[in-house]
C-alpha cells in the first residue's frame, strides 16, 4: 500500500458472506433434471385436486401429501404471466442488461416457472403472451434448466387473463 | 436404489458481496486497526466501549471521543472450536472468546490461539497478533494468543 492510502481514512468495509452449500436435489427434482436432460419437461398431479406441479416435486405443499404416480410430460410452450425488464446490473448475474425475467405457465401445468424472455422488443413485453422455448443445441444438454436459454414469442392471440390470473 | 433413482447434488454457492458503509466512529475504528492501533469510545461517565460504537447504549447521547486502548487484555469468556471449518479464522483447533483488552470497559469478539482446550482458562491474559498485512479490517487482528 502506498503512503498516501495510508493517509486516508478507512470509510468502507467489505463483508461478504458466503455459504457452501452441496444441494441434494432429492428423487422428484432428480426425475426432472434427468428428464430435461433429454428435452422432456415433466411435472407431477397432486393426488387431491389433480393440479400439475411443474418442476415435478416430491409432496403437495397444498394438501401436504406425497405425490406418487407417473409424471406429466408438458409441452415447452406457455404464457407470461408477469415479468420485469432488469436495467441494474448485479455481481452475480452474468447476463447483459436490460433483460427480462419472467414467470411462464407452461400449457397443462398449474405453477409456474421463473425464467428469462429473448428475442422480444422491450417495449412489446406483456403479461398473457404466448411463448415458446428456445433450447441450446441439443449436444450442450445437461441436468439443468438452462437448457433452455430463454422463452420467446409465438405468433399466437394472447391468453385469457382469467387463464393465469390466479398465478399473479 | 435404481441408480436412476438417485438423487443428484451439485455444489450451490450463495454469496452476498456486502460493503459496509462505516460512519465517523467506525471509520476511526477500522482505521485505527489498519495502523495497528485499537480505539474505544469514552462515555460520558468515563468508562470506555471497545469496540467503539456511535451512542451510549444505555442514554442513546451520541458519543465520540476515542480513546486508545491496550492489545493485551483479559478472556472473559470462551468457546473452543474443536474442528474449524473452512472460512472459520484459523485451520487449526481455537477459541471463540469475549476480549475486554486494558483500557476497555467492555469486550470484543475474536479469536484466540490457545493451542489446547486445556490451555484455555477464564481470566488468562491475552494479546493481539496483527496480520502481515493490515487493510482495515477486524482481520488486521489475526487472533489473539496467550501473554
Amino acid at each position: 500500500m502506498s503512503d498516501e492510502a495510508k493517509d486516508d481514512v478507512v470509510k468502507v468495509i467489505r463483508t461478504p458472506v458466503q455459504l457452501d452449500y452441496n444441494y441434494s436435489a432429492g428423487r422428484s427434482a432428480s426425475r426432472f433434471l434427468r428428464s430435461i436432460k433429454e428435452g422432456k419437461l415433466i411435472g407431477q398431479r397432486c393426488p387431491v385436486d389433480g393440479r400439475v406441479y411443474f418442476p415435478s416435486r416430491g409432496s403437495c405443499p397444498q394438501h401436504g401429501v406425497p405425490i406418487e404416480g407417473e409424471p406429466v410430460e408438458l409441452v415447452d410452450r406457455g404464457t407470461l404471466v408477469t415479468f420485469s425488464i432488469v436495467r441494474i446490473p448485479a455481481e452475480s448475474v452474468p447476463l447483459e442488461i436490460p433483460f427480462v425475467t419472467i414467470q411462464v405457465l407452461l400449457d397443462g401445468a398449474d405453477t409456474i416457472l421463473m425464467h428469462l424472455l429473448g428475442n422480444c422488443d422491450l417495449e412489446k413485453v406483456h403479461m398473457g403472451m404466448r411463448l415458446k422455448a428456445r433450447w441450446k443445441p441439443k449436444e450442450e444438454w445437461e441436468e439443468s434448466v438452462a437448457n433452455i436459454i430463454y422463452f420467446e414469442p409465438l405468433d399466437e392471440p394472447d391468453a385469457d387473463y382469467d387463464s393465469y390470473k390466479e398465478h399473479i | 436404489m435404481n441408480p436412476t433413482e438417485e438423487s443428484l447434488s451439485a455444489p450451490h454457492v450463495l454469496d452476498y458481496t456486502y460493503k459496509r458503509s462505516l460512519g465517523p466512529i467506525l471509520s476511526q475504528f477500522f482505521t485505527g486497526l489498519r495502523d495497528k492501533k485499537l480505539l474505544g469510545v469514552k462515555r460520558k461517565d468515563g468508562s470506555v466501549l471497545f469496540p467503539p460504537k456511535e451512542y451510549d447504549p444505555d442514554t442513546s447521547e451520541s458519543i465520540d471521543e476515542m480513546v486508545p486502548v491496550q492489545d493485551v487484555g483479559a478472556v472473559k469468556s470462551w468457546a473452543w472450536v474443536a474442528q474449524p471449518r473452512k472460512q472459520q479464522p484459523l485451520d487449526k483447533p481455537f477459541a471463540y472468546a469475549l476480549i475486554q483488552l486494558d483500557g476497555a470497559d467492555t469486550t470484543l469478539l475474536h479469536v484466540v490461539d490457545g493451542g489446547s482446550e486445556a490451555g484455555m482458562k477464564t481470566g488468562m491474559r491475552v494479546k493481539a497478533r496483527w496480520a502481515d498485512e493490515t487493510i482495515g479490517s477486524i482481520k488486521d487482528i489475526a487472533c489473539f494468543e496467550p501473554a
